[in-house]
């Protein structure tokens, strides 16, 4: 099981509440990416994320510098919105990145993303929302499965390819291409059709009843034909360890009001209420908040379930202390890693 | 308990609000048919694993179930086939959510409510606005049995007496009191961002809040 953190980078706030800078926070994501890196832990995934509140808007650019800061650690977008991206662009800056990286560690996680900022920013139409999913997945795959740099490519999402170069190839041929998705059933069932490895992002509920999309992506893969190492499932939750869960509680729940009352603004919800933050942070539900062995135990739990083979958590938000961050990765390397080996070998 | 004389749910859309409500209809007993844009051959997967006791069919026969409910994003609403549903009660959960979905100049242009727009689509269907405040985690979670001290209400509206009838004891069967909100325009009052929509409520309170939408209206 890799265990592995997420962040869409998180602008600290200064003690009136108003925002410090996003330059400091994405050196902040830079340096949690090094020390996860130092402390061993297996997989590090970035952005895609166009607020102040959570500036990580170029996984490329991160991950090409952290490539070369760093020596072990898997690097990935998480996700790179690819329906309002060039496509061509995103492949060639991971495959530099992974050409830095010595080559092997580097990944492209390709989702719709969780709000339609990007439409705006970069003029697109969300008229055009699923087609352009589609289209630019599709010559994404088109550009990994190519077999040289020449590759020829129709659509109308994008001006077509007709036998262009696109460069650097990839150290490995091929960059492993994943798909996210918040957990409907047609994305599963269409992820597997593609024989591509899928990631969910559980951000509420309860993540076991995941199970059956988690099956219907396995048995999607097998009937279109699709098996073998390529068919695995990844699993991103909120989570923060400390010490103690007392600690862990403590320490995220700033953050977490700080992101609700921001969310809430924008989209009407009521003030964030204590008790609906409690009632989320212990099994079976969705924030895996706790010290070491809960972590543990809820990990594996749930793998019980979905047989996912790597679990990353966001903890960074709302203004999470840097040095909180930083321990979480340390405590998830060292102490929740060597737990969830221990309790899967003991099954 | 399933009876023949129960109506046939039929569900337009699979993903999370769709599938969510097609189990809790299994649960309660119903027969339910569930359509995609898709061949409902590619769907037949996906509906043995995810919504167990459903069948996948095409979308104009889900169409022509007694109770269809439409549960696909809402800014692809005018792919629905108002001719599919003629006649029929419909039941819209679509909400219209420009800060996570987007921005549409079909909700931002018209002061209506998205489900009158809906009705004016589709034309000769009965249209039943309900099941749009509740999250899809939560309907399968919140159920409680008739009488039961803490049961949650959700509000339904609609201009159709016999469809809303027909609405509500569907609504009851799943776990839930309903409360006639009144005529399909006072959906405003649990529309995106409103207390009904974010909250969860008792018949009581429902009620009440929705007295004091319908007040606000009144004196606006």
């Amino acid at each position: 099981m890799e265990i592995g953190a997420y962040s869409f980078g998180d602008t600290q706030l200064n003690p009136d509440g108003s925002s410090r800078s996003t330059t400091e926070a994405i050196k902040n994501l830079f340096d949690a990416i090094v020390h996860a890196d130092k402390v061993g832990l297996d997989y590090f995934g970035v952005g895609e994320h166009h607020t102040v509140s959570m500036p990580a808007s170029s996984p490329g650019a991160i991950i090409a510098a952290a490539a070369a800061a760093t020596t072990r650690i898997k690097l990935g977008s998480a996700a790179s919105i690819i329906g309002t991206d060039d496509p061509v662009r995103v492949f060639q800056q991971f495959a530099t990145a992974d050409a830095i990286s010595g080559g092997g560690r580097i990944e492209i996680t390709a989702g719709r993303g969780s709000s339609v900022e990007t439409f705006p920013l970069f003029g697109y139409d969300l008229n055009d929302y699923d087609e352009l999913y589609a289209q630019k997945l599709d010559l994404l795959l088109a550009l990994n499965n190519s077999a040289t740099e020449n590759v020829t490519w129709t659509g109308t999402a994008r001006p077509s390819l007709p036998q262009l170069d696109v460069v650097p190839r990839p150290v490995q041929g091929q960059l492993p291409i994943w798909i996210a998705t918040g957990g409907s059933a047609p994305s599963s069932a269409r992820a597997g059709r593609l024989g591509l490895p899928l990631a969910y992002a559980i951000i509420g509920g309860q993540p076991h009843r995941f199970a059956p999309l988690a099956n219907l992506y396995r048995q999607s893969a097998a009937q279109a034909g699709h098996t073998g190492e390529n068919i695995k499932v990844s699993v991103a939750t909120f989570g923060l360890v400390a010490p103690t869960k007392k600690e862990a509680v403590e320490r995220m729940y700033p953050g977490w009001v700080n992101l609700n009352v921001e969310m809430g603004r924008l989209r009407g919800w009521p003030a964030p209420q204590r008790a609906s933050y409690l009632a989320q942070v212990d099994a079976p539900n969705a924030y895996y908040i706790g010290d070491p062995d809960d972590v543990a135990e809820r990990i594996v739990d749930l793998h019980r379930h979905l047989g996912h083979m790597r679990h990353f958590f966001q903890g960074d938000h709302g203004g999470l202390p840097q040095e909180h961050l930083l321990e979480s990765i340390t405590l998830l390397a060292t102490e929740v890693k060597p737990r969830v080996e221990r309790l899967l070998a003991a099954k | 308990m399933s009876t023949h004389n129960d109506p046939i749910i039929g569900i337009l859309g699979a993903g999370r609000v769709g599938t969510a409500i097609a189990r809790q209809a299994i649960k309660a007993g119903y027969r339910v048919r569930i359509a995609t844009a898709q061949p409902a051959a590619d769907n037949a997967l996906l509906v043995d694993i995810v919504t167990p006791g459903a069948i996948a069919v095409e979308a104009s026969e889900a169409a022509a179930a007694d109770l269809v409910i439409v549960a696909i994003p809402l800014h692809k609403y005018r792919t629905l086939n108002p001719d599919d549903l003629a006649g029929r009660v419909v039941i819209d959960v679509m909400n219209y959510w420009a800060p996570v979905d987007g921005v549409f100049d079909d909700f931002e242009r018209d002061a209506r409510t998205t489900s009158e727009i809906v009705a004016e689509l589709l034309g000769q269907s009965r249209v039943v606005k309900t099941l749009n405040h509740i999250g899809y985690h939560e309907l399968e979670d919140d159920d409680k049995p008739a009488g039961h001290a803490e049961r949650r209400a959700l509000a339904l509206a609609g201009d159709d007496a016999a469809a809303k009838a027909l609405v509500a004891e569907f609504i009851d069967r799943l776990g839930y009191d309903a409360v006639d909100a009144g005529p399909l325009a006072a959906g405003r009052a649990f529309q995106p961002a409103t207390e009904i929509f974010t909250g969860s409520h008792q018949a009581a309170g429902l009620r009440a809040l929705l007295r004091g939408a319908s007040g606000l209206t009144a004196a606006a």
